[in-house]
């Protein structure tokens, strides 16, 4: 009886029952230690996990809009584009000398807020020009070569970026004055600040165009096309390169917004930033599902949250355990679905 | 009568590997013609050449007067040129209309989009019913008629059918090719990849069998369906 019970709930051969028991097994206790957590803190001091929650949140969302755009790329031409932290590490110092050097606005007034517009679009501009020149220069001739050699060359594209910045920035952190308003809103005791609620007024509407662009234009149609078969779209009468040129374009895009929200909220730079947050922002990306686009999304306001909680809580292993932390979650989902929460496991080609 | 496509001379490779030599052939306005040969001998490397996947090593290609050898398959695509590719090649990911609505990619006429929707689904009925349905779950025989209306959805002057009845049961190969009858009827010019060769001379007009890469004969279909060492090489022999 037990057993015909099981069979119901479980479809396949014994090997896959099996790793479905141990998905749905892990699922469950990895949930409930997650609640025990939570729920101890919220007894011990409900406003403070309400307050981090909103900080790690935060957070997330910024990890979201680099997800993004590993898992476009990733989506389409199946190369994990170790280059694109770095490229978002040089859009956040490209944001502080726009505003600060170039355009020397420092403090927060109707001059500065228009001088922060105006380096949102000219970041989002510098983020794509620069993710399409790496992919014409690099990725595109080796598009047809073994998997390795694209792949290492990202990484070399990874290192280039990491010296023009470290030439760029210097060697230690710089500081930068923000634009943004300083003031606090209050929604009970748990306080938000001006920071949080611009990620939210321009991060949000990205997402949101993004879905647009991806699941109701003609390019989004190409990208998708050409990422489930190349020479089909071909045969459609897309034109392969310029798709996963643009692609290249929305996810550097979205890194060079990423880049101009960091630098104002966080306030520092430092030529290192990249490898930081964008493994973070790669780990979002895998727990989420990689290529899947809104995977991207819940997978990295997931990382944040627990980040922010595991950084705030009282009873939390504490901030010198971030890390540990965030590569802890990457290693179980990589060992027990390694498809990520949304993804799904491609079985389709023929 | 005036040649529509003329394939002179081509030789493609993979690498060091030549899959096509010396390879010529004409299509006119109008007409069925077949390329029949065993598996291996060239025939979709020469289509996939036409549609620009690959590019010629040696000859060239012309498409109403222009040439075309060497230019990337999109633009082969807007030139007239549809495919059909071998194994079907659907995007599993999207619907049945999804994969229509691709096949017309580079139109811009949308009622001539939804009159030709409607014209291959009568052509096809049985895809009306699973006009929403995800391709990849969908059977053979239904992703091949899916393969060939999104080709035909480009409103091409010239359709390249690449073994449309691979894989599928007898009443439906009569199926396919009573439509691909129906096709030409409509205007539409056809090049026709079959190993079924029986069946493609009963359809075309003209026939080039190939063989290791070479056309190695050639000639109307209703003459080379008479000759004897044909149907001894491609027909199982009398």
């Amino acid at each position: 009886m037990a057993k015909s019970a099981e069979m119901q709930k479980f479809k396949g051969t014994p090997g896959q029952i099996r790793r479905q028991r141990i998905e749905r097994t892990g699922a469950i206790v990895i949930s409930l230690v997650l609640a025990a957590w939570i729920l101890v803190n919220l007894l011990k001091s409900p406003q403070q996990v309400a307050q981090v929650a909103v900080l790690g949140l935060r957070n997330g969302l910024l990890y979201a809009l680099i997800a993004l755009g590993y898992t476009l790329v990733y989506g389409i031409i199946e190369l994990i584009n170790f280059a694109h932290g770095d490229l978002f590490m040089l859009s956040a110092i490209f944001s502080s000398y726009f505003i600060t050097v170039w355009f020397k606005q420092d403090e927060s007034n109707p001059a500065g807020w228009l001088t922060f517009i105006s380096a949102l679009f000219a970041v989002m501009a510098f983020g794509a020009v620069i993710n399409v020149l790496i992919e014409r220069l690099a990725y595109r001739r080796l598009r047809n070569a073994p998997r390795l050699a694209p792949l290492i060359t990202a990484v070399g594209m990874s290192f280039l970026l990491n010296f023009i910045g470290l030439k760029w920035n210097g060697s230690t952190p710089r500081q930068w004055p923000s634009v943004i308003p300083n003031n606090d809103i209050y929604i009970g005791e748990v306080r938000i600040n001006m920071t949080t609620i611009l990620l939210l007024l321009v991060g949000v509407p990205l997402l949101l165009a993004l879905n647009f662009i991806v699941t109701n234009t003609k390019s989004g149609k190409a990208m998708r096309a050409t990422a489930q078969d190349k020479q089909a779209a071909a045969l459609m009468g897309i034109n392969v390169n310029k798709t996963i040129a643009f692609t290249f374009a929305i996810g550097g895009a979205m890194a060079g917004a990423a880049g101009l929200l960091y630098q104002q909220s966080i306030g520092t730079t430092n030529y290192n930033l990249g490898f930081q947050l964008g493994l973070i922002a790669f780990t979002s990306a895998v727990l989420g599902g990689i290529g899947n686009l809104w995977g991207a999304v819940v997978g990295a306001l997931l990382i944040g949250l627990v980040q922010g909680l595991n950084d705030g809580l009282p009873i939390a292993f504490g901030q010198q355990w971030s890390q540990t932390v965030v590569f802890a979650i990457l290693i179980t989902i990589l060992v027990f679905k390694p498809a990520g929460l949304l993804g799904k496991v491609t079985t389709e080609k023929v | 009568m005036t040649a529509m496509l003329e394939v002179k001379n081509i030789e493609v490779a993979y690498g060091k590997i030549v899959a096509v030599k010396d390879v010529s052939l004409t299509v006119n306005q109008g007409e069925i013609v077949t390329l029949i040969g065993s598996n291996g001998a060239g025939k979709s490397t020469t289509l996939r050449t036409i549609s620009g996947l690959l590019k010629p090593r040696k000859g060239e290609i012309t498409f109403k007067g222009e040439r075309i050898d060497g230019k990337p398959g999109h633009t082969i695509v807007s030139a007239g040129i549809c495919q059909s590719p071998e194994g079907r090649r659907i995007f599993p990911r999207m619907s049945a209309r999804e994969n229509l609505e691709l096949g017309a990619f580079l139109r811009n006429d949308k009622a001539g989009v939804a009159a030709d929707m409607e014209r291959v689904l009568d052509l096809f009925p049985h895809l009306r019913e699973r006009i929403e349905q995800r391709a990849g779950t969908m059977s053979g025989g239904e992703q091949q008629m899916l393969a060939v209306s999104r080709a035909l959805m480009g409103a091409p002057s010239l359709l390249l059918l690449d073994e449309p009845s691979m894989g599928l049961a007898p009443i439906l190969v009569e199926a396919i090719f009573d439509t691909i009858v129906k096709i030409r009827e409509q205007g539409t010019t056809i090049l026709l990849i079959e190993q079924n060769a029986m069946v493609a001379l009963e359809v075309a007009d003209r026939a080039y069998v190939m063989e290791s890469g070479e056309v190695k004969m050639s000639g109307k279909a209703s003459d080379l369906k008479k000759d004897e060492a044909i149907t001894k090489a491609y027909l199982g022999g009398h």
